[in-house]
């Protein structure tokens, strides 16, 4: 049996997977909850001066897939709206009661000296293991020059990371906003301001649709509605990749990284400690679900684990980063190929209409028994695996290595690139 | 033996009760769960399945998208009577039989409850979904109010023709208002179909006009463009054995047609011991309607094996639910009786031998019964034609011949349905009347240019 048990800063837990600062963290009875559903750690909803934001009513929006399953929501939530003394009471109570769980407090003051300075020793008097400053929420907060609009300023990211490195002897990991082009230069200056990791990455500004009857977008708020963030299962890709930026860059190689963005299952946990994460903080998932599905995240994680011979989440941490570069060092040289296993395939035709009206007409219509069997030309075929994409039988359509006998060449190398570089 | 044949076996309440819809409307999350389910085929095998071609993926995408209008009017252009199809077809060897879904998971997409489900919202509010051509002045003679004749008449009023339906019964809709059981179609949809065919102008039905009783086939070509027979069978065949004349031995198809007309299903009578002769789609709806009206026990008995049945599987099972016995490789002997009625039928086992042949061995069968229903398939009646002296020449199953446009052997003469010769199913004799009328349209477009 792999050992889940996780130390990311020096912060040991149970397991790696921690709640994400969120609605699921805001208060001792959900966090409670989630210990007792056997959640490694928690980043408590994110505590700010006092008096608390008033939140509005109507607060997530949907965008489904066909059968209302959720792709992805978002919210227009803002940072805990209950006073800061509270919060900090019940921290300090919750870290009592549950010793072997990590307790992140995740802030939001003004970008002031003096705010970060009130408010850093009251956080560490409650006895939590680390802080996470949140740079990130891309909603309601960057009107009152708080969140991503920090976040979205390396300048101010490396000045409040450093203030609180001075007033604070806690881990400090930054949570990057990914409303962002390029997620290094966040990172660079949260490694300059003195952070001991990098959280990411958090919601992206989105609107998940409109009313066509209202014309408002949605969530609605007495008909009329305002960007928000953006999460679940369809932000993982963008996750992943960003946080692969950070992980990859020699700048920023050994910056410790949280992975966040969309984790829904154990599969989607290992893909992130791939890339880089030294754990992984889960919401939406959860926010769907309920806290139940930590026993899924363990269990799985565990039993692949185990398959693939690896003892600890450090065993597999960053195993997929050499292999995660840039386009021109791909090999030119390389095949692949569709095979279609015909006693697999069940003959809906979806790879032939899209290679036919949208690719690289490779695949032959043949009628056959009355029906249409559906054959590769290999000749034809570039390797773009769109008709896989669209397969949907797992095991009918696969993508083949064929053997070209070259060399590998990259781009850099190309007779084709009038700046190709010499071997 | 005391006569059993008795109306009232069970309470009205309970017989309300057993014919209710057998396929009620699905739910919005039952069509949801269902429409989800369609991988938008290419080239798809339900669509070539089925003898209208309603373009199954398109209508089934639309009801997800929520457009459940546009859905109706995929369906209807291609099927005018899709909502009586999407109820009677037997879709288990059609469509979904076709349906991708079944290679590996054996459960097709629902095409025929999603059809019924997108019919059933065509918005009338927006409109008649088709417009009627320009008047032609060509006129068109339909002999039948039924599948053919309603979906011949409705394409060729759509494209401007006159059209004058003769029907000998006095409600139009053919065997979906007399003969189809009445658990598939419930509510008096027929009727409420036929209102909304009719909804195109230009088509005038004439009720309680049979041909060979109230004209003649001669009188129709002289006074019209062009006529199409869809006339049905209009006779069923017989057992031609002894005791057949007896009381108690009923044709199943007269009999299903006195049950859907009748007022109070409660006072149909119906026997305690019923056999029921044949394995066909009729059988199987007298017995599983025998079974409703509460009847004791009801055999089908065929001379054939279970695999040669013409009902489906999923008809086969619809009856052993309710609780029928089948009773196969028995070919009927004779019926035994007094002046009180039947009281058993005798049957020969048979066998198949050495040449692949039925036939016939001395091994007797005794079933008692009160009741014997025949349901061994239909012939066309010789009274519609006896006073032709030009007829259209028959096919060698007895029915009329056509060519690949449904025209029969005489010229400007068409026919389609069960009057020639196919599966007998609504959704063919549609095809049928569909194409016909094409070739009708074709041709009288034709002349007109020379």
């Amino acid at each position: 049996m792999a050992d889940l048990s996780s130390e990311f800063l020096g912060i040991k837990c149970i397991n790696p997977f921690w709640l994400a600062s969120a609605p699921p963290t805001d208060k001792a009875y959900n966090v409670v909850r989630a210990f007792e559903a056997g959640w490694g750690g928690v980043v408590w909803k994110t505590l700010g001066e006092d008096p608390a934001p008033i939140n509005v009513s109507s607060r997530y929006g949907v965008h489904y897939g066909q059968n209302r399953q959720v792709l992805g929501f978002n919210n227009i939530e803002l940072i805990t709206d209950r006073s800061l003394q509270i919060n900090l009471d019940e921290i300090t109570q919750v870290k009592k009661d549950w010793p072997d769980r990590a307790m992140i407090v995740s802030l939001m003051v003004p970008c002031e000296e003096e705010s970060w300075k009130a408010i850093l020793p009251r956080v560490e008097a409650t006895g939590a293991d680390g802080v996470e400053l949140n740079f990130g929420c891309p909603h309601g907060m960057p009107e009152r020059g708080m969140g991503a609009a920090v976040g979205q300023v390396p300048e101010y990211i490396e000045m409040v990371t450093r203030w609180c490195k001075q007033y604070c002897s806690l881990p400090i990991i930054v949570k990057l906003t990914p409303n962002i082009t390029d997620i290094r230069l966040p990172a660079e200056a949260a490694l300059r301001g003195g952070a001991d990791a990098v959280s990411l990455i958090n919601t992206i500004n989105s609107i998940t649709s409109v009313n066509l009857d209202t014309m408002s977008p949605e969530p609605s708020v007495d008909g009329k509605g305002t960007h928000g963030g953006y999460c679940g299962p369809a932000v993982k890709p963008i996750a992943l990749s960003m946080l692969s930026e950070i992980a990859r860059s020699p700048v920023t190689a050994n910056l410790p990284i949280s992975g966040i963005g969309g984790v829904s299952n154990w599969r989607d946990a290992a893909e992130f400690i791939a890339l880089g994460a030294g754990n992984v903080q889960v919401c939406s998932a959860a926010m769907l679900y309920g806290f139940k599905i930590i026993d899924d995240l363990c269990d799985g994680l565990s039993d692949w684990m185990d398959q693939k011979g690896y003892e600890s989440i450090d065993d597999f941490c960053r195993m997929a980063i050499p292999n995660t570069t840039d386009w021109k060092h791909l090999n030119m040289n390389y095949k692949r190929v569709a095979v279609i296993d015909q006693d697999n395939c069940i003959q809906c035709g979806r790879c032939f209409a899209a290679c036919e009206d949208t690719s690289h007409q490779s695949i032959l219509k043949t009628a056959k028994d009355g029906g249409n069997e559906y054959t590769v030309i290999e000749k034809e075929c570039v390797g773009c695996n769109l008709c896989q994409v669209t397969c949907p039988e797992p095991n009918a359509i696969a993508m083949v290595d064929i053997d070209t006998g070259q060399e590998h060449l990259s781009w850099l190398h190309h007779p084709a690139n009038p700046f190709r570089e010499a071997k | 033996m005391k006569h059993t044949i008795q109306s009232n076996r069970l309470a009205d309440i309970e017989i309300i009760e057993n014919f209710t819809d057998i396929a009620p409307l699905l739910t919005e999350k039952q069509v949801l769960v269902a429409s989800e389910r369609c991988l938008f085929c290419y080239d798809a095998p339900c669509i070539n399945a089925c003898p209208t071609a309603i373009d199954i993926p398109l209508f089934i995408r639309k009801i997800n998208t929520g457009n459940a209008h546009g859905a109706a009017k995929e369906i209807l252009s291609a099927n005018i009577l899709g909502g009586s199809c999407a109820r009677v077809c037997p879709t288990e060897t059609l469509c979904e039989d076709a349906c991708v879904r079944n290679t590996h998971e054996d459960a097709p997409v629902s095409i025929g409850r999603l059809q019924r489900y997108a019919v059933e919202h065509l918005d009338p509010a927006r409109g008649y979904p088709f417009t009627r051509a320009e008047e032609t002045g060509k006129k068109i003679a339909v002999v039948g109010a039924g599948p053919a004749g309603l979906a011949c008449a409705h394409r060729l009023a759509r494209e401007g023709h006159q059209v004058t339906i003769f029907e000998a019964a006095t409600k139009p809709g053919g065997l979906n208002e007399y003969g189809i059981a009445e658990y598939k179609l419930v509510n008096d949809y027929a009727q409420q179909e036929v209102e909304f065919v009719l909804q195109i102008g230009g088509i005038e039905i004439q009720y309680e006009k049979a041909l060979g009783r109230d004209f003649t086939l001669k009188q129709l070509r002289d006074t019209h463009d062009a006529v199409f027979l869809g006339i049905g069978m209009g006779d069923s065949n017989g057992l031609n054995i002894p005791g057949e004349d007896l009381a108690g031995v009923e044709d199943a198809v007269d009999y299903i047609s006195v049950l859907r007309q009748i007022d109070s299903l409660a006072e149909l009578p119906v026997g305690q011991n019923i056999v029921v002769i044949g394995a066909g789609m009729t059988a199987i709806d007298i017995a599983v309607q025998s079974k409703k009206l509460g009847a004791g026990e009801v055999t089908m008995v065929y001379r054939r094996d279970q695999r040669a049945m013409g009902a489906s599987v999923h008809e086969q099972e619809l009856a052993q639910t309710h609780g029928v016995h089948f009773v196969f490789n028995a070919q009927p002997k004779q019926i035994l009786g007094d002046e009180n009625g039947v009281n058993a039928m005798q049957f020969n086992r048979t066998v198949v031998n050495e040449q692949g042949k039925l036939v016939a061995t001395d091994e007797v069968i005794q079933l008692p019964c009160d009741l014997v229903f025949k349901a061994i398939g239909q012939k066309l009646h010789p009274d519609f034609l006896a006073q032709d002296s030009e007829r259209p020449a028959l096919c060698k199953s007895g029915r009329f011949a056509v060519d690949a446009t449904f025209q029969t052997s005489i010229p400007k003469v068409y026919a389609g349905g069960d009057c020639i010769k196919g599966k007998d199913l609504v959704v063919e004799a549609v095809d049928h009347g569909n194409k016909a009328a094409l070739t009708i349209h074709q041709v009288l477009q034709q002349e007109e240019k020379y």
